[in-house]
């Protein structure tokens, strides 16, 4: 491209945005084709162009001085007086919320039949939010008691996918015998693995010093749109043996389950599935003791429920 | 029943003769028949006053009734018929309880009546009544629509068409608006809360374990081949002039004519792709400015694109009119047709399409992956299916095809930390002008590319660019947000251009979806190998792993915004304000 071009056009744009405000249209026309005469890019194009400019505007341009006058004050870099109050283009920092009732279940088996639960919610925004955890069982026997756990967890994103949390946690165990509780701090962290693995997995130490851990992690397998398999695994170990709470030191349980759900929507989805859970080391020879079951293979029923 | 308002109570008008335009409506249709607006515009006579109220209105869409925000009790807002060289003067008047604004889109015009509540003006407060005045200084077809949160999807937006001083180089015997929307029943804040609860949340079409093992690459980076829209048919209603499919929306035409027909994607988050089956279709005009007649079977509509088209039915038989939407989830359907009630078949929907490597910046193959993928790959570099396209339309010279700028090598990703912003960052970009998008691939026939679109006339200003920004698109579809450059409209506000620059802006998508970006007041030439014929767009799609450049005089003053047009993506950061500066001084 030569140089005279280069000028032709940035002349041309200047002439064209004096027309931005139609002060004088009539001189501008002309200068325009003269401009368009030198400025010999393509015949055809330059033919056309000429059509353009060369009919009669036509009596159809409103010119109003006044109003032209007021346009170029508008136009001005002067900042608005009341701009501070204005409101925000977008609200892009609003608070949202979640709560996944992923299991709410009959979990029916030879020894014992319960009722449970796993409930997880947040509150927050993009980056920071307070997560609320409850999971836990009732056994349908009068006595044979149950246990609840709950957790409430500040989390920030720290990876695309994952959540860095930390927090407290309080279990409950009641039944035949008095009634425990513990409580816990919890670091933990949660998200997507690569391969979709949906992993939680969190360090506690307990009122009294005890360390313990627990992986989970999940994968849901769309069988069709709506059938959907969602296999778990669990795993708790614990650094020290706290015999109150039936836990041994070292890996204390292993459990797997695999639900089928039927989504009749994202909201509620019915699902049938199998639970086992097996009770290993230390742990498993302290529920012997207590003539409890170590191996517990149940089948559950129950909804999911998404708010 | 809406209680539709007669459109003699919203225009104030001087004597004179002629026809009335200015406004007219296309909805409710059932009980209006649509006619051809087309007319010897020398007749016309364009109103001084234009006034505008915007209420919530009870609605019919389909059978259902709704509440959707209207302007003059009407989805879409009514047409809005201007003459180049006049002065607008539209007064709008909000009934709602809350604020609410109208952007007129694509139009240039003076900063405070680009009708952006926050950048431009205050917003206009319940109540109360604003006034927008601005010359026109263009002509085409436009749109406008409602910027204040997440009204637009209820219904708030409507056409505009600016008629030339001088006809247009073409020539058409009908002339119709194609307004295309996509409606949900649900609160669009009730649809955001669900996004934010789960992005996949109206993806009703994902794969299965069927495809567990070809699916191994996208699993193991955390990724969904089947994300191609947030939102879909699953709570989407597609409409044409605000009808459904089954009410079909009929434009009539005498054999032999020519038909104009405006195509607008007024939608807040849908693609469509345009056919109608038995036509070819010459595109005339895209984002309202003329271009060198393409003649396609096909076209893509990013949201917030327009496109005029004229198709010459010969035979004495309707046509469908189909709008099929990018995930083939749904469409919207009207009809050409010597009478209305008829109809032609309706095409089948084809199957959704799948990402392939390249939207994720990958070229190199990998084994079993979907049949795209071994299109992509040998499209890379140079585009067969484009120079046929050029054969075939007859229209587009290449010999003056300027390649100073225009690249369309791959280059690898280099700057790619956005942190926890962003997921999945693609391996290399490159510009993807020359393709038809995803889903358009293998089609068989000619559909619309970026790189078919030059400017009727070499461009005004030839200048080189001063200066080059780069503005990456970024995103983190598992917690849905959505950014530029890593950071939402509230972490980081503003984008400096310098007053009287020519400044080419360089886009980079590291994201795994399309945006259709768009910039306030000023023109984004595309740099899409058309040399002087750069075609000037107001929304730019850019695809996946995309790098594209456009060139803007920055001939204005004060703040525009630059946001991409899907209204969630907007809504949750995926904006920016353009501050117009002063140089600054060089130092040396
Ligand atoms: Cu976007």
């Amino acid at each position: 491209m030569s140089l005279k071009t280069i000028i032709y056009s940035s002349f041309l744009t200047g002439l064209l945005s004096c027309i931005n405000f139609l002060t004088d249209v009539s001189t501008v026309k002309s200068e325009i084709i003269q401009n368009l005469e030198k400025f010999k890019l393509n015949e055809t194009i330059i033919n056309s162009n000429q059509d353009i400019f060369t009919q009669d505007f036509g009596e159809n341009i409103v010119t109003n001085e006044s109003l032209n006058q007021e346009f170029a004050q508008q136009d001005d870099e002067t900042p608005n007086k009341d701009e501070e109050n204005w409101p925000s283009p977008i609200e892009d920092d609003e608070i949202f919320w979640f709560l996944l009732v992923d299991q709410l279940e009959y979990r029916g088996s030879d020894s014992k039949d319960f009722f449970r639960w796993d409930i997880e919610g947040w509150v927050g925004g993009d980056y920071e939010r307070i997560w609320l955890k409850t999971e836990g069982e009732v056994a349908f026997a009068k006595d044979d008691g149950g246990e609840a756990e709950i957790q409430l967890l500040y989390g920030y994103l720290i990876a695309p996918f994952w959540d860095l949390q930390v927090g407290l946690r309080y279990d409950r165990i009641y039944g035949s015998e008095d009634d425990r509780g513990r409580a816990f701090a919890v670091i933990g962290l949660e998200g997507l693995a690569p391969d979709l693995y949906e992993v939680d997995t969190a360090l506690f130490i307990s009122e009294n010093g005890d360390l313990s851990a627990r992986f989970q992690v999940e994968q849901e397998l769309l069988i069709t749109q709506k059938l959907i398999l969602q296999p778990r695994f669990e795993i708790n170990v614990a650094a020290q043996k706290v015999e109150n709470f039936g836990i041994g030191s070292g890996v204390n349980d292993i459990e797997l389950g695999l639900r089928l759900r039927y989504e009749i929507n994202r909201n509620y989805a019915p699902y049938l599935g199998i639970n086992w859970i097996r009770l290993v080391g230390e742990t498993e020879n302290l529920a012997r003791k207590d003539g409890e079951s170590v191996d517990n293979f149940s089948v559950v029923g129950g909804i999911r429920m998404l708010f | 029943m809406p209680n539709f308002l007669h459109r003699r109570n919203f225009l104030r008008f001087t004597t004179g003769l002629g026809l009335v335009v200015g406004l007219d409506y296309f909805s409710p249709a059932y009980a209006k028949q649509i006619k051809s607006i087309k007319a010897d515009q020398t007749q016309l006579k364009y109103p001084e006053i234009i006034d505008l109220i915007i209420q919530e209105t009870g609605v019919k869409i389909g059978e259902q009734n709704a509440t959707g925000i209207t302007v003059n009790n009407s989805i879409p807002a009514p047409l809005i018929r201007l003459k180049e060289g006049q002065i607008a003067k539209i007064n709008v008047t909000n009934k709602l309880d809350e604020d609410t604004s109208i952007h007129w889109h694509g139009i240039i015009l003076p900063v405070k009546m680009d009708g952006v509540p926050g950048v431009s003006f205050a917003g206009i407060k319940p109540g109360q009544t604003f006034t927008y005045e601005f010359p026109i200084i263009q002509s085409g077809t436009y749109w406008y629509h409602g910027h204040s949160g997440l009204q637009e999807q209820r219904g708030h937006f409507g056409p505009i068409i600016i008629d030339p001083i001088e006809s247009d180089p073409f020539q058409y015997d009908k002339d119709y608006v194609v307004m295309l929307s996509d409606w949900t029943f649900e609160d669009p804040y009730d649809v955001l809360k669900n996004l934010k609860k789960m992005s996949s949340y109206y993806n009703n079409q994902k794969r299965t374990v069927e495809n567990l093992s070809e699916d191994s690459m996208w699993r193991q980076m955390r990724m969904d081949p089947t994300d191609i829209a947030d939102i879909t048919g699953a709570t989407y209603t597609y409409l044409i002039n605000g009808l459904v499919p089954e009410t079909n929306w009929t434009a009539i035409f005498k054999p032999g004519e020519k038909v104009r027909l405006r195509f607008i994607n007024g939608s807040a988050m849908t693609f469509f792709d345009v056919r109608i089956p038995g036509l070819k279709m010459t595109v005339v005009q895209a984002d309202g400015q003329n271009i060198q007649p393409v003649i396609v079977d096909e076209f893509r509509m990013g949201t917030a694109e327009t496109y005029d088209i004229i198709v010459e039915p010969k035979n004495e038989q309707a046509y469908t009119i189909f709008a099929e939407t990018m995930d083939r989830s749904g469409y919207a359907r009207g009809t050409l047709a010597i009478s209305q009630g008829m109809t032609a078949p309706i095409p089948k929907l084809r199957e959704r399409p799948v990402r392939s490597m390249k939207d994720m910046g990958m070229n190199h193959d990998m084994s079993g992956m979907n049949n795209n993928l071994h299109m992509n790959h040998d499209m890379s570099g140079m585009n067969s299916n484009s120079t046929m396209n050029h054969d075939m339309s007859g229209m587009n010279s290449n010999s003056t095809m300027n390649h100073d700028m225009f690249n369309d090598e791959a280059v690898p990703n280099i700057s790619n930390d956005f942190g926890v912003r962003n997921a999945g960052v693609p391996m290399m970009v490159q510009s993807r002008l020359n393709e038809p998008g995803i889903g358009l691939e293998n089609t068989g026939t000619r559909v619309l590319v970026y790189s078919d679109l030059r400017n009727i006339a070499p461009g005004y200003d030839q200048r080189k660019p001063d200066r080059e920004i780069e503005l990456h698109l970024t995103g983190n579809m598992e917690r849905y947000m959505w950014s530029f450059n890593g950071k939402k409209y509230s972490e980081e506000k503003e984008i400096a251009f310098y007053k009287g620059e020519r400044l080419r802006l360089t886009f980079i998508n590291q994201t795994m979806m399309e945006h259709p970006i768009h910039l306030h007041g000023m023109w984004m030439e595309l740099d899409n190998g058309a040399g002087q014929y750069k075609p000037r767009k107001h929304t730019i799609i850019v695809k996946p792993a995309e790098k594209l450049s456009v060139e803007i005089n920055v001939d204005v003053s004060g703040k525009w915004p630059l946001h991409c047009h899907l209204l969630y993506h907007m809504k949750v950061g995926m904006f920016r304000t353009v501050a117009i500066m002063d140089h600054p001084v060089e130092a040396g």
